[in-house]
């Protein structure tokens, strides 16, 4: 079960990245997760939106953006929750690309989005530690 | 003391190279037609007949070379003599698809080399010198010709080619260099490796640099000077005529003596192939008047430049151009490889990319930077930032393997590199190469 990532290709230079979430913003897209990968030259901002389809339009008007498969994991908001889940996939020798975090209004429930090159390798081992993972309804659903 | 590598030609009177030239060309014009076919087809396209060039007056009838007749005639197309004759090959630095090559026989290297023997009098040389060539040897003709005219001078030659550099300084300081021939962004890069080695420019025993193959300034000569302690000398040349020491600079550094017993020089107007008079800047020609192996007659060169025959202090006689002043095509030199945009958009094609790009060239240090902004498409991009740097890096590799030279690649989003007035400037370059 895995969920939809956007990232858009961002030039490091001031006002690139205010661009991008303005355009999101008007298009009355909210934005769930985020975060930017940076280089000496360029960035790839990735997002996990309320509206994949709308926010691709929107940032593919000026810059490039593509969709790709990512699992987003519900812990408890507590100490050591993360780490167990990197745990796991480390002792089924899973690598992960990059890794990134958020809370939501639900209280005592945090997430985390793993890019992860073999998905359905790392859900079968998160789903048998019995870990709960998001789809993209659960997305949408979640409350901001 | 004024030193000449041949005193008697190279003071001789303006009547006494006339009459050398006429002889030459008349022979020269006769010998081509009879040996290179390529050429007798332009001048019979064109009706003139060896027997009409009685004089370097009448150059003007014969038709011109371009690199692009180079290219059709490769390889072998515009030899003049028969290969067992020939004794050595050299070739352009970086080109779109075939080199050119050019070929030498013994008296043709002989000629070269001492070509640059006199540059490297002009320069100060002499039998006591120590004459450390570090332009690059092999098929360049940078590091072949100093090194042969170091020889005729009969200084200690130091063959060190180009590169590594801490071996260079360490030859330098240790066997007493005195004269340094490389391109002048290489001086440059010495004197500045030497100021972090914690040498100051007394330090070292060089009097002079004879530095070639790339553009360079006034400003950058006077910082060279100033960074290694020594008079810097400009030299030029091409493969196509045989190499560096086609003109070379003396004391007074206002312009390089063309070695006219060897080379007829003229200037055209690039757009009507008119020849200009002195005093004019227009493109230079030049028509090979002895080589054997190769001898080019009115070979364009695209460098744009100016002729003077105002007397010289030095004593020499022979005609003065001034540094290229531009391209009459968009061959850009940078770090001393020639590169045109045209290999670029090859590269960009071959490796699936858009032809939409920007070639920024700039100066830091007196070392130029080439940088190349390149839009990819949404199926090139990924999320994963090492995917992104992998494709700077597989084209900077293209490039390199194409140019000689790897530029510094910068992917972009589509429609980001600007247009002006719908039309993509492709070059933007931003040395102030040209006072």
């Amino acid at each position: 079960m895995a969920i939809t990532q956007l990232s858009a290709f961002l030039e490091n230079t001031p006002g690139t990245l205010s661009q991008a979430v303005t355009a999101i913003s008007d298009a009355g897209i909210n934005i769930r997760a985020l975060s930017v990968a940076d280089t000496r030259d360029f960035g790839i901002l990735r997002v996990i939106v309320s509206d994949v389809e709308k926010t691709k339009e929107v940032l593919s008007q000026y810059t490039l953006a593509s969709e790709t498969k990512v699992i987003a994991v519900k812990m408890s908001d507590e100490a050591g929750s993360l780490k167990k889940i990197l745990n796991i996939l480390e002792n089924a020798r899973i690598n992960v690309e990059y890794v990134y975090a958020f809370t939501s209004a639900i209280a005592g429930s945090a997430y985390v989005v793993l890019r992860i090159n073999d998905l359905d390798v790392a859900e079968s081992v998160l789903m048998g530690h019995g870990i709960e993972m998001l789809s993209d309804e659960d997305m949408k659903d979640m409350l901001g | 003391m004024k030193n000449y590598y041949q005193k008697e030609i190279e003071t001789a009177s303006r009547e006494e190279i006339l009459k050398i030239q006429n002889e030459k060309i008349v022979k020269q014009v006769r010998h081509v037609y009879d040996n290179v076919p390529y050429y007798r087809d332009l001048m019979d396209k064109k009706g003139v007949k060896p027997e009409d060039i009685k004089s370097v007056d009448d150059i003007k009838k014969l038709p011109f070379l371009t690199k692009d007749d180079l290219r059709e005639a490769y390889p072998y197309g515009l030899l003049g003599t028969d290969l067992k004759n020939c004794v050595r090959i050299q070739s352009t630095s970086g080109t779109t698809g075939k080199r050119v090559v050019a070929f030498y026989t013994q008296k043709d290297i002989d000629l070269w080399e001492e070509c640059c023997a006199r540059a490297i009098v002009a320069a100060g040389g002499t039998d006591e010198d120590v004459c450390q060539v570090c332009y690059g040897y092999g098929l360049f003709t940078g590091g072949p010709g100093l090194n042969g005219g170091s020889h005729k001078v009969g200084c200690l030659t130091l063959p060190m080619s180009s590169g590594n550099t801490d071996r260079q300084i360490q030859f330098m300081m240790d066997l007493n260099a005195t004269i340094l021939c490389c391109t002048p962004s290489y001086a440059a890069f010495i004197g500045e490796s030497l100021a972090e080695q914690g040498y100051k420019p007394e330090d070292n025993k060089l009097k002079a640099g004879i530095f070639g193959a790339e553009p360079w300034t006034e400003e950058m000569r006077r910082s060279i000077e100033n960074s290694l302690g020594i008079k810097a000398y400009d030299i030029y040349g091409l493969t196509e005529t045989s190499g560096p020491g086609v003109s070379f600079e003396c004391e007074e550094q206002t312009g390089m003596h063309i070695n006219e017993d060897h080379f007829y020089a003229e200037i055209i107007n690039p757009e009507t192939g008119e020849v200009l008079p002195e005093g004019e800047k227009g493109e230079l020609v030049f028509t090979s008047l002895d080589k054997e192996a190769f001898p080019l007659l009115r070979y364009r060169t695209k460098d744009i430049c100016i002729l003077s025959r105002k007397p010289c202090s030095c004593g020499r006689t022979h005609v003065k151009m001034t540094k290229p002043l531009g391209r009459s095509d968009d061959m850009m030199i940078i770090r001393g490889v020639n590169v045109f945009p045209s290999q670029i958009e090859t590269v960009l094609l071959n490796e699936g990319y858009t032809p939409n790009y920007q070639i920024v060239v700039d100066r830091e240090n007196n070392t130029d930077t080439f940088d190349v902004y390149v839009e990819f498409s949404p199926e090139q991009f990924s999320d994963k930032i090492a995917d992104v740097q992998a494709r700077e890096k597989a084209l900077n590799a293209a490039m390199r393997s194409m140019l000689g030279i790897g530029p510094k690649i910068h992917l972009m989003a589509p429609k980001s590199i600007q247009r002006s007035e719908g039309k993509a400037v492709r070059v933007i370059d931003k040395r102030k190469l040209h006072d």
